[in-house]
């Protein structure tokens, strides 16, 4: 290992793991060239922890629940209003945003590496970017479903969304009965993750 | 490419198995190599589509006994000694030994904030009208390309129909190798899974990919 690296933060590592040495062997090369700002990275990785995650998405979808003019706007012009509540940037710049219904269920995946909505999701779960999800949720999503704890009606169509190009997809799922007149902010609490994924439902009213 | 990437409708790896609660990290190294992967491409040398080619050429036993940041991390030594910012004997090391092309860009801390919101977009004007409109029967082509493209193998030579046009992109194809960006037009392209999957697909299911232009023909 390297013994003029000074970041203290990261000593508690173990320092025999293949990936830690080799990840600090890159940063240390890269920030002794002058190539990177290894303070940038920190930036990168507190924007990531603790600004832009999937609490965006679910006031965007808090929002299209209780607001048909923007329900619509989202339907149409996704980069757009998802833009107008400030949620814009890296992977996030073509946004399409599909309407769950009691018709048809939507879920979203690549097949073909990791493409994910960080704009409004944030980083995504290790599952996402994994060969058992990757592999299956185009030819057995109920199969998918039922891991994730869903059982749709089976006469409910299911539509599966690859992101094979740069359009970047946000599934807006039903709203939960029993929630009329609430406020977006408590709505929002019932939109997980997953079902802004289409790998859940939003969680029922208590 | 007809590589370890291209997983859809692949079979035998098992559970999805979904973590509770899951961290956005497993590790501190998982946060560095998120980091020196998006200042590393900040320098401009190379754009995402060959980054994701370069992920995608990892032989597949490596790629498929890799976590996603490990794929990102080799595949980032790859660029690097490829555009000459680093030599495979400073990895061995993991320190610099000797002076090299000056970056077009370097992150800095205070700028990443505005950069991580403006993001990149690969949307771009075509001259030409779009060829397909919403309805249209088209056939994917069959083709198998060594190089990078983003048409899927379960998805070639297969009849769909246009769910929507969307706008001029950057074409992966020759991006990833240096060769343009050629932008085409992209249509989101629906098919039955019967069509894909055969006749025991579930009939209930829709899948739709997003398509290129030339990946396309009327059918």
């Amino acid at each position: 290992m390297s013994h003029d690296h000074d970041h203290d933060d990261h000593h508690h590592d173990n320092e025999l793991d293949p990936m830690a040495a080799r990840v600090r062997a890159l940063e240390t090369i890269l920030t002794q060239k002058g190539l990177i700002d290894p303070a940038a990275i920190d930036v990168i990785v507190d924007t990531y922890e603790t600004k832009v995650g999937p609490r965006n998405g679910a006031s965007v979808v808090a929002k299209a629940w209780t607001d048909p003019e923007f329900a619509d706007w989202l339907k149409r012009d996704a980069t757009a209003a998802i833009a107008s509540l400030g949620f814009t940037g890296r992977q996030g710049e073509h946004m399409q945003a599909v309407f769950n219904t009691t018709d048809q269920h939507n879920m979203v995946v690549c097949t073909l590496c990791s493409c994910y909505p960080w704009s409004v999701l944030g980083l995504p779960p290790v599952w996402y970017k994994s060969p058992p999800y990757r592999s299956r949720a185009v030819i057995d999503p109920r199969g998918v479903l039922a891991e994730f704890g869903v059982t749709l009606p089976s006469e409910t169509k299911i539509r599966v969304w690859d992101s094979t190009a740069e359009l970047r997809y946000l599934v807006v799922p039903m709203r939960p009965a029993g929630t009329e007149g609430w406020s977006e902010e408590d709505l929002a609490d019932l939109v997980t993750r997953d079902s802004m994924i289409g790998t859940g439902l939003a969680k029922e009213a208590p | 490419m007809n590589g370890p990437q291209d997983l859809g409708g692949q079979m035998g790896f098992g559970p999805i198995g979904p973590e509770k609660d899951e961290p956005y990290f497993h590790a501190e190294w998982e946060k560095r190599a998120l980091g020196v992967t998006l200042c590393a491409g900040a320098m401009g040398h190379w754009n995402i589509d060959e980054s994701r080619h370069a992920r995608e050429s990892l032989h597949p036993a490596d790629y498929y006994s890799s976590s996603y940041y490990e794929i990102w991390t080799k595949a980032l030594e790859t660029l690097l000694k490829r555009h000459g910012f680093v030599t495979q004997d400073e990895l061995l090391v993991g320190k610099s030994l000797v002076g090299n092309t000056r970056p077009k860009r370097v992150l800095q801390a205070e700028d990443v904030p505005a950069v991580l919101a403006r993001g990149g977009s690969c949307n771009r004007p075509v001259n030409t009208a779009a060829r397909f409109k919403a309805g249209d029967r088209v056939r994917t082509k069959n083709f198998n390309p060594e190089g990078h493209t983003r048409l899927p193998r379960y998805a070639r030579d297969k009849i769909g129909v246009i769910d929507a046009v969307r706008e001029g992109f950057v074409f992966p194809d020759t991006n990833a190798h240096g060769r343009g960006e050629h932008p085409q037009w992209v249509y989101t392209v629906v098919f039955d899974s019967r069509e894909i999957w055969g006749e025991e697909a579930d009939p209930t299911l829709t899948v739709s990919i997003d398509a290129w232009e030339s990946y396309l023909e009327p059918a």
